[in-house]
């Protein structure tokens, strides 16, 4: 009999699968990280290049300013960005692996299954995220001495969150459509990238783009530690942009793992649930 | 329909009206596949398995064996009809079934980049085994099976088809399932590899408190395995009993000649005529 308190060690089975296959694909890993670190160099050149771009002259602090709030919104992104995708691919992934009967008819409640995933999905953005930091400070002056670490722990928390949730709710298109379902899932991140101000603040979007922002938690993460890792802002000061972000892996995490409940037994209905569309 | 009467189970579903132990029994199970053209893959089929037993469901390709399979592996709901696993009922006692079964696939679904080992200990996780014993029993497992330990921390893709067949038995095996359900399991392989499955799969179920039940279109297969055969032509159970029990009532020397009495074709033929009419 499998009780509540079995439920970690569940749960491990899917780090511990996630990290043998890292290790397995390790060369993939590294050009993830060098993919990663090209690019947030390439963002944070442009804020270099702002007096060039310009044509004026731009005080040297105002540069370094630009260039943080670009790699904080680059990292950022990124971070998040493997969170959504890892999670979201989990049906797509396993189909493609040819094991997805096999996981699914594993003992495991869904709930450990997906947290299992979820885990593992953060320790990989992790180790990516602060390792392209590292990688673009080696090429960048990256001056983090006003920032408040605490805050930005604590933001990168709330956004995992909503991000679990967001990806969790996407990993739905995969089970409901076997061919088209991850494009959709690509098409919700990509929506999420352009309205939530990760290279640029929201208030330069159009309208429609701007209510769209209202809702995605990655407007308040980034905000939120760009607040933290620029200026220095304490946890307190910035709960304006902590409780929205919060609120939406509150709501999503829930919704998400409902619908998905719901879309499985729709493919053991419709026999989707297997390897091949 | 049930063919064999003395096995009718009980409302239950866990003794047979005789006072037989039942590991499964589906009672009038459908299942159609909606598409351009609506497919009835499984048509009101019944059966019961005895505990301990080696069941097997012979048919050709396309004859409903693997929907059915799939049906009592937990991966497709039935449109109607009822299964139940030891008296759990498959749908409503979802995660209770999934304890007690364990399923090896025509196709072995695995980590292709992750060694037998590390396949067999994810599998091992999965049913709250811990890494070291899952390890340890594996290793024994896949040693039973003839892979050497110089080969079970090789990726799984530099493996043979019949080698990646064996670590699929071992995995099923490692959970120590009550039910064991076997949908083609020795499909592809060749002559040597075939007859060390079989022998593995009789061994399983001699030595251990398994239930095994095994789908085939081999019918010298299902003759060496099975206790009891139940024959599937078009989505229907069409008869039902041992080989010796099948031949006495339907005449001929062997199986193929019970297959082309009840069903009118050569396995070969009820095939080819499986997949026309799938893809027409």
């Amino acid at each position: 009999m499998i009780t509540l308190s079995d439920q970690p060690k569940l749960a491990y089975a899917f780090v511990a699968r996630e990290a043998a296959l890292m290790r397995r694909y390790w060369l993939w890993e590294l050009v993830w990280i060098v993919y990663g670190t090209v690019t947030s160099l390439s963002v944070a050149y442009i804020g270099l290049a702002a007096p060039a771009i310009t044509g004026s002259e731009v005080a040297p602090s105002t540069v370094s300013r630009f260039v943080l709030y670009l790699l904080v919104g680059t990292i950022a992104w990124r971070f998040l960005g493997l969170v959504f995708e890892n999670i979201a691919e989990v049906i797509a992934w396993e189909r493609w692996e040819g094991t997805i009967e096999y996981t699914f008819m594993a003992p495991v409640p869904r709930l450990t299954h997906l947290l299992g995933m979820a885990a593992a999905t953060i320790v990989r953005a992790s180790v990516v995220s602060v390792t392209t930091l590292f990688a673009v400070a080696l090429f960048i002056p990256v001056d983090l001495s006003h920032a408040d670490l605490a805050s930005a722990l604590l933001f990168l928390g709330v956004g995992t969150l909503a991000f679990i949730g967001l990806g969790i709710a996407s990993a739905v298109f995969p089970l409901l459509w076997t061919e088209k379902g991850l494009q959709m899932a690509y098409i919700v991140q990509a929506v999420v990238l352009l309205v939530s101000g990760v290279y640029y603040p929201t208030s330069v979007l159009p309208g429609w783009a701007q209510a769209l922002s209202v809702i995605s938690p990655a407007t308040y993460v980034i905000e939120g530690l760009r607040g933290a890792l620029i200026d220095g802002a304490d946890p307190l000061s910035l709960w304006p942009l902590v409780w929205p972000a919060l609120l939406v892996g509150a709501i999503s995490i829930p919704i998400g793992l409902a619908a998905f409940v719901r879309a499985e037994r729709y493919a053991k209905q419709t026999g989707r649930l297997k390897r091949s569309g | 329909m049930t063919l064999d009467l003395d096995l009718q189970a009980t409302r239950d579903g866990t003794v047979s009206r005789r006072g037989e132990s039942l590991a499964l029994v589906a009672r009038g199970v459908c299942k159609s596949f909606r598409g351009a053209k609506t497919v009835r893959a499984v048509d009101d089929v019944s059966l019961s398995v005895r505990r301990g037993e080696i069941y097997g469901l012979l048919g050709a390709n396309g004859s409903g064996k693997s929907t059915l399979i799939r049906m009592f592996s937990t991966l497709l709901e039935a449109d109607s009809g009822e299964v139940r696993v030891f008296g759990h009922d498959i749908v409503a006692d979802e995660l209770a079934v999934k304890r007690l079964i364990n399923r090896v696939s025509v196709e072995a679904s695995f980590f292709k980049k992750l060694s037998a080992m590390e396949n067999l200990v994810y599998a091992g996780r999965l049913y709250g085994q811990s890494g070291p014993d899952a390890d340890a029993r594996g290793r024994k497992i896949l040693e039973r099976l003839g892979i050497g330990a110089d080969r079970v921390d090789e990726p799984l893709d530099k493996l043979s088809r019949g080698m990646q067949q064996k670590v699929a038995i071992a995995r099923a095996f490692l959970t120590s399932p009550m039910l064991l359900l076997l949908d083609e399991p020795t499909t592809g392989l060749d002559i040597r590899s075939k007859r060390e499955v079989q022998t593995f799969v009789r061994d399983l179920r001699d030595g251990h408190d398994a239930t095994i039940l095994l789908t085939t279109h081999d019918l010298d297969e299902a003759e060496r395995l099975a206790d009891r055969i139940g024959v599937l032509h078009r989505g229907r159970l069409v008869a039902e009993g041992s080989g010796e029990q099948l031949r006495a009532r339907f005449g001929g020397n062997d199986l193929e000649s019970v297959f082309m009495t009840i069903t009118g074709r050569r396995i070969e033929e009820a095939a080819n005529e499986a997949t026309e009419a799938a893809s027409a």
